[in-house]
């Protein structure tokens, strides 16, 4: 018998580290309106190809094409358009608005507007989200004011949350947005309670879950996607899957010769792969995705591939562990710059207005900060005071807390 | 024995039924989903088999498969469900089939459901209940025994509950189910049947007969944050609650001591008011339960009773619990802090002059 050669660890590596190129060969893409269009009542097993294709609607030359191109009222993409831009003019400005100290910490969705943007466009204005810290894009797709959002991230007086939350974790509840945790993929699961919440009732809301590829390494990802096949929970299950987790890339996560999507699939759950730079395919296939959900079929999830364009946070320096022109080099490119290739390309749109558009947005964002300003900064005196920490741990106050706030002082 | 009931001033008490603990639970549970259409409950085994302590049986066949539910085997499942049913307007009945597996829940419990109020400024609240049955004395070994209410206690925005008898389980957890806070609701198992005072070498004495088992059919509360004397005493006070309030009885009968017996019901908040009181006349006391000693519940109850009876103690308080040891199987007796261990530190605590 010969001897066996001595086993050995496999630990994934991304192809591109600083300093050199990535192959983003690894992704396995398809071109545009390659994908099909199943039927709304499709048997979740008879999905397995599109969990590992790619849903592509918008060709290199910004055409629309395939089965999956419907007819999107030009008011709706137009709105899409500003939001996207909104989105990122909005994150650029928090960022220095961050590094001015007028906020301890900010996290940007560069390169991902198109997700949140075109699903949110694309569901029912009650129907809940419940995000992770990288779903902005979806506030403003509500059109929550921006001077409330910024309150929120400066903690000052006007703070929604009265400063107890770290800036970016929202909670909206008129619009659809459910309270953002620190603790990872805990909403996923929580989104499928709230779906089966609306089922028993008997009503016609559905939910929509937000997680990152690092995150479905998480127990409540396998949690939240046994329930929602178990009961067929009326929710759509969004991984967002930008390649990267911090420092981590997704093959660490487990996408390493596989997908997000098949996931969805081996749990009996209808699954798609999908272009998430595409706003025309995340529009669609998010349409397509809450009119299954609606109609009692039961759920979706849907793997959005992107990349996360800028820093994890603000607190990080991606330089350290990936190619600095990574973005550039990523094969579905820019959300916005192939909006609006498109629709220049079908002659509704034109570099002038793109220009005006960003003035006029990035003007809108200053004045909101400058308004929210007035109302404080972190680290200033306008902030909720100190003895409202002690509401809303419980309903009414217990005993306690009475004795603790008394004890403050104030 | 002087149970106290403390039913609401504007209740109508209803015609009361002999019922077990698990009849009372049920009966909690069924006046509950018959009350109020939010109302659902669910978890492994609830729903078609009735629950493994039969708690929830006949109930879905009452109230329908979407009111009464069994789960797949995840308890954080179970409670991040409950957790976005509580978001949506429902009011969710969580059963965790035993204490000691809850940890899988943990994160949702204390980084979701406790903080949800709080971190989104009342925008959104978990109105939820989860049930889990507790505590030893039943052969059960590591992992079908555990008293694990200190990991609930000590966590901000929750609310920690155990009754020791029929009519508080059910006036308890009516009220755990109305309140607007996440209340964790520990039934001690030895308990469902009859009570237990430590005595494991004497006859099962079934809970029929029992003052305590005399429960009104209909609806009714017992309030959140309120101990019960449960035996007025003046040399001691005795603090405890779920199984080990019946050996405090067992060793002050045996003893001759005339300790103050109070039965916490629930463990935080709690009614510091009776404790302080019972103490400042008793000048003595003595802590007691289940679960492991080292910074378990019974730390903070001894410290409250320092910080708040310093001046009046006449001796060292003194702490009876479960060793600092996994729950062993063979050795129950030796583990369980029965009447024994509990008339010695009656002793000790009247030694001191």
């Amino acid at each position: 018998m010969n001897a066996q050669e001595p086993l050995r660890l496999h630990v994934p590596e991304p192809t591109g580290r600083p300093g050199c190129k990535t192959d983003f060969s690894y992704l396995q893409l398809l071109p545009a309106g390659a994908a099909r269009k199943p039927p709304l009542d499709i048997d979740p097993r008879d999905t397995a190809d599109l969990a590992v294709g790619l849903v592509r609607v918008l060709d290199e030359q910004g055409q629309a094409v395939g089965p999956w191109a419907e007819a999107i009222p030009l008011e709706l993409l137009h709105r899409g358009l500003r939001t996207m831009v909104k989105t990122r003019v909005f994150d650029s400005r928090m960022v220095k608005a961050q590094r001015q100290k007028k906020m301890s910490f900010y996290v940007q969705s560069l390169g991902e507007e198109a997700i949140g943007t075109a699903h949110a466009l694309a569901l029912r204005g009650d129907d809940m989200c419940f995000p992770t810290y990288r779903q902005q894009s979806i506030l403003l797709a509500r059109q929550v004011p921006l001077f409330e959002m910024i309150c929120q991230l400066f903690s000052n007086e006007c703070d929604p949350l009265k400063g107890r939350q770290l800036p970016v974790m929202y909670s909206n509840k008129a619009a659809g947005f459910f309270s953002i945790s620190g603790n990872l993929a805990t909403q996923f699961v929580q989104g499928v309670g709230w779906a089966m919440a609306s089922a028993i009732r008997g009503d016609t809301r559905i939910a929509s879950a937000w997680i990152g590829d690092g995150s479905t390494a998480e127990a409540d990802f396998h949690t939240a996607l046994t329930f929602a096949h178990v009961y067929r929970a009326p929710v759509i299950l969004n991984v967002v899957n930008n390649q990267w987790a911090i420092s981590s890339f997704q093959h660490i996560a487990g996408g390493e010769a596989t997908t997000f999507a098949g996931r969805g699939v081996g749990s009996g759950i209808a699954s798609l792969r999908v272009d998430g730079n595409d706003f025309l395919a995340v529009h669609a296939v998010s349409r397509w995705a809450a009119e299954r959900a609606r109609a009692n079929l039961g759920p979706t999830l849907i793997e959005w591939v992107t990349y996360r364009a800028g820093p994890h946070s603000t607190s990080d320096d991606p330089s350290k562990y990936r190619p600095a022109d990574d973005w550039a080099n990523f094969p579905l490119g820019d959300p916005i710059a192939r909006l609006k290739q498109h629709l220049i390309a079908e002659g509704h749109w034109s570099e002038a207005q793109h220009e005006a558009l960003v003035v006029e947005l990035e003007q809108d964002v200053l004045e909101a900060t400058k308004q929210a300003e007035n109302h404080g900064t972190l680290g200033g005196s306008a902030y909720a005071s100190a003895a409202t920490i002690f509401e809303d741990v419980y309903h009414e106050m217990p005993a306690h807390l009475r004795r603790q706030r008394q004890q403050m002082g104030i | 024995m002087t149970t106290a009931h403390q039913i609401e001033p504007s209740q109508a008490v209803e015609a009361t039924r002999d019922m077990t603990m698990v009849q009372a639970i049920r009966s909690a549970l069924d006046v509950m989903l018959e009350r109020d259409p939010n109302v659902v409950t669910f978890g492994e085994d609830v729903g078609y088999f009735g629950g493994v302590f039969r708690c929830t049986e006949g109930l879905q066949a009452k109230f329908g498969k979407t009111r009464v539910f069994d789960t797949p085997i995840s308890e954080s499942g179970i409670v991040g469900v409950a957790v976005g049913m509580g978001a949506y307007g429902l009011r969710p009945v969580a059963e965790i089939q035993f204490a000691d597996y809850v940890y899988p829940a943990y994160d949702q419990l204390t980084s979701e459901a406790a903080r949800l109020r709080f971190r989104s400024a009342g925008d959104f609240t978990a109105p939820i209940t989860v049930r889990m049955p507790c505590g030893g004395g039943i052969y059960g070994g590591q992992t079908h025994s555990q008293s694990p209410e200190a990991i609930f206690t000590q966590v901000c925005g929750l609310r920690t509950v155990m009754p020791s008898n029929p009519y508080d389980a059910k006036g308890l957890l009516i009220a755990a189910i109305e309140c607007d806070d996440p209340v964790i609701f520990l039934e001690p198992k030895r308990l469902y049947n009859g009570p237990f005072d430590g005595h494991h070498d004497h006859p099962v004495t079934p809970w029929a007969g029992h003052p305590d088992s005399q429960v009104p059919e209909g609806y009714y509360r017992v309030p959140l944050d309120s101990a019960a004397v449960v035996r007025a005493g003046s040399d001691v006070t005795v603090i405890t609650y779920g199984t080990t309030v019946h050996v405090a009885l067992a060793a002050t009968a045996e003893t001759g001591v005339d300790a103050e017996v109070i039965d916490l019901r629930s463990l935080w908040p709690l009614d510091l008011d009776t404790l302080v009181t019972s103490v400042r006349k008793t000048r003595r006391c003595v802590i007691l339960h289940e679960a492991t000693q080292t910074c378990g519940l019974g730390a903070e109850l001894l410290a409250l009773v320092q910080e708040h009876c310093f001046y009046w103690l006449e001796a060292p308080i003194e702490r009876v619990a479960g060793w600092d040891t996994p729950y062993p199987h063979a050795q129950e007796w030796a583990y369980f802090p029965g009447p024994v261990r509990v008339g010695a530190a009656l002793r000790r605590v009247m030694e001191v002059r």
